[in-house]
């Protein structure tokens, strides 16, 4: 039998452009560019170097978001995924991490999985906890922050780094995982593999397609609420200075007027 | 007056000071109620009454250590329906996160991660939150159901409020998805003997321009003149230089603390991230198109090698 891997990936505004928030207080994604969130990038990378273990695997990789988003999941096919699924809605505008995991999670068991990989945050709402969500959602175990991976025998095998400890974690599959920035880099996508990316499928999902009423989801349907955002003002320039041998008895005595010393 | 939840964190029993702002933050919404789940309630309990928990519900079982995350959100849940609180804290740890997240899943409530303020409102508790690298603060609230909030170290001064904090005991019965993953082995971090980084008053960190892991010495030393914590730049802790646990940025700690020192980082976005809301900030880098010198307050264009090695000796000289 085939494992089947789905890899939740996420198109994020670019962190290096100037991102912002539109009128209604969600994050802009027309003005800014954006891309693959490169944590996801590490998530891809783990479940390719699974399916390479595994005798025969199919990776699937989906997301929640807007037209655009498909240059996530090309990206992804590029670096090797075999087959793409974008869930694409105009309602989908301004839904919460609860919304997302909620339609995350019927395309999911619509797809059909034995594994789900995940990055360990996204780059934009930087939140982290939805994994840990899926797995509730689906009923399934949870091997998450995992800087090392492998898959063996219905098993995923995993270390996690925590503040304080590192721990050996073990679960049957199906199961939901997420992978750390220390997982090891992501490839690049190589020539082949983005002119093969163009030939692969990417299935198109609404919310009909998922049973969902428009007002489960969206800014209206969301559990939490933006009042506010402010930039925050810039920090007033300081005093930069060229070290002539005296740099560090200067600096010294600029931390004893702010009395740290 | 409405209870509030906190989850404590604890390791066997020593009060976490993450969990002493929650308690500070609690009490401006309602009665905080602990939950401390292993070992060691009683002895925590005596920091927790002195911070203002009213009472402290507690459960000990082998799972919260054999499995992962789940015990802990099927008795955080068992606290939820024995208090029916205003509202649930809970540290900003990932770990925390990851409770919080599936305990709102299972009340139907909206979940705030990474809050560094909390103040009651008319419709419920604002959280303030630092987003897009700490580029904006934007004030939210949940709309739905209880209100599951986890809060980041530093965002508040603990401030003593000695209340009742009598142990009751939880009674906690484990879902069939509790032992759903197993933790086979755990390797326990050594301490270095430093303050914690998330919980530090100074931080010195140093980056790429350090150059190998055997002249970190000159950053541990400038650190231990300060009483700092010492931090490090992803290029530092993915060149194997300083341990991951001490990375400063998007994906490793968030620091937000009086003092602020970074060496021979060049301040790129993911970095400042985590740092970018310290109180004061110092650099010292060679380059002076270096980013980070648009943040400082102070910034020496030099090279470390020669800079800091003076300026720990002087902090010594001064501190006599
Ligand atoms: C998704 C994602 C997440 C990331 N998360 C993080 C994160 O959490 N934390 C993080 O730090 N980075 C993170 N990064 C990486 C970040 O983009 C930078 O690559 C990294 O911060 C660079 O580290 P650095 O400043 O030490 O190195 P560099 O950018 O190489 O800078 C080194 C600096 O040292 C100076 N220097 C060299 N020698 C000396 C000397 N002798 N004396 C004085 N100065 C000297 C140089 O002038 C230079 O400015 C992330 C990146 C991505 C894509
Ligand atoms: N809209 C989305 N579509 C697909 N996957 C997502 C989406 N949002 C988040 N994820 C996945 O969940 C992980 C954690 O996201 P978060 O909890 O939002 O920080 C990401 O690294 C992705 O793997």
């Amino acid at each position: 039998m085939s494992l089947r891997i789905v890899v939740c990936v996420k198109y994020v505004p670019d962190a290096t452009g100037d991102r912002h928030f539109a009128e209604d207080l969600t994050t802009d994604r027309e003005s800014v560019d954006g891309l693959l969130s490169e944590l996801d990038e590490y998530a891809v990378e783990q479940a390719l170097q699974i399916s390479e273990d595994a005798d025969d695997a199919e990776i699937t990789v989906l997301t929640v978001g807007p037209e655009d988003a498909k240059d996530a999941l090309r990206k992804a096919l590029s670096m090797g995924a075999d087959k793409a699924v974008h869930v694409e809605d105009d309602d989908l505008h301004g839904t919460d991490v609860l919304g997302t995991s909620a339609v995350l999670a019927k395309a999911i068991e619509k797809t059909g999985y034995d594994l789900v990989v995940c990055g360990m945050a996204s780059t934009d709402g930087t939140m982290g906890v939805l994994p840990a969500v899926l797995a509730e959602r689906l009923g399934v175990p949870q091997v998450t922050l995992l800087s090392e991976v492998s898959v063996t025998d219905g098993k995923v095998n995993g270390r996690r780094d925590g503040d304080t400890a590192t721990e050996q974690l073990e679960a049957s599959l199906p199961a939901v995982v997420s992978v750390t920035d220390q997982s090891g880099e992501a490839r690049y996508p190589s020539f082949k593999g983005i002119m093969a990316a163009k030939k692969k499928p990417v299935e198109s999902l609404d919310l009909d397609d998922l049973d969902f009423e428009a007002d489960e989801v969206g800014l209206e349907g969301a559990w939490t609420k933006v009042d506010e955002a402010t930039p925050r003002p810039p920090r007033t320039a300081g005093t930069v200075v060229k070290d002539e041998g005296e740099g560090g008895k200067q600096l010294a005595a600029f931390l004893a007027e702010r009395k740290f010393v | 007056m409405a209870e509030v939840l906190v989850y404590v964190d604890h390791v066997d029993g020593a009060v976490r000071k993450p969990t002493l702002e929650l308690l500070t933050l609690a009490r401006r919404i309602g009665d905080p109620v602990a939950v401390h789940l292993g070992p060691g309630a009683e002895e925590a309990a005596k920091t927790l009454g002195e911070y203002g928990a009213v009472k402290v519900l507690a459960a000990d079982a082998a799972e919260f250590a054999d499995y992962l995350v789940v015990p802990k959100v099927d008795a955080l849940q068992a606290a939820y329906d024995a208090v029916s609180p205003a509202a649930v804290l809970v540290p900003s740890s990932a770990e925390g996160k990851e409770i919080a997240a599936r305990l709102a899943v299972r009340i139907g409530s909206g979940i705030i991660t990474d809050a560094v303020d909390l103040e009651a409102g008319e419709a419920g508790p604002v959280a303030t939150q630092s987003v897009f690298a700490a580029a904006f603060t934007t004030k939210s609230r949940v709309s739905k159901g209880i209100p599951v909030i986890t809060v980041k170290p530093n965002s508040t001064a603990p401030e003593a409020a000695p209340a009742a904090g009598a142990v009751e005991e939880l009674a906690v019965s484990f879902g069939e998805k509790a032992a759903g993953t197993k933790v086979v082995a755990r390797t326990p971090r050594e301490s270095s003997g430093r303050p914690e980084l998330t919980e530090a008053a100074i931080v010195v960190s140093g980056g790429r321009g350090v150059n190998g892991a055997e002249n970190f010495h000159v950053i541990e030393e400038l650190a231990d003149s300060l009483g700092a914590a010492v931090g490090a730049s992803r290029a530092a802790v993915d060149a194997g230089w300083y341990p991951h646990s001490n990375q400063v940025g998007q994906t490793g700690k968030t620091v937000s603390p009086q003092l602020y020192v970074a060496t021979g980082i060049s301040g790129a976005i993911q970095h400042r991230a985590g740092m970018q809301t310290s109180k004061t900030i110092v650099a010292i880098n060679k380059d002076a198109e270096a980013p980070i010198f648009d943040l400082v307050d102070y910034g020496i264009v030099g090279d470390l090698f020669e800079v800091v090695p003076k300026l720990t000796e002087e902090v010594k000289t001064r501190k006599g």
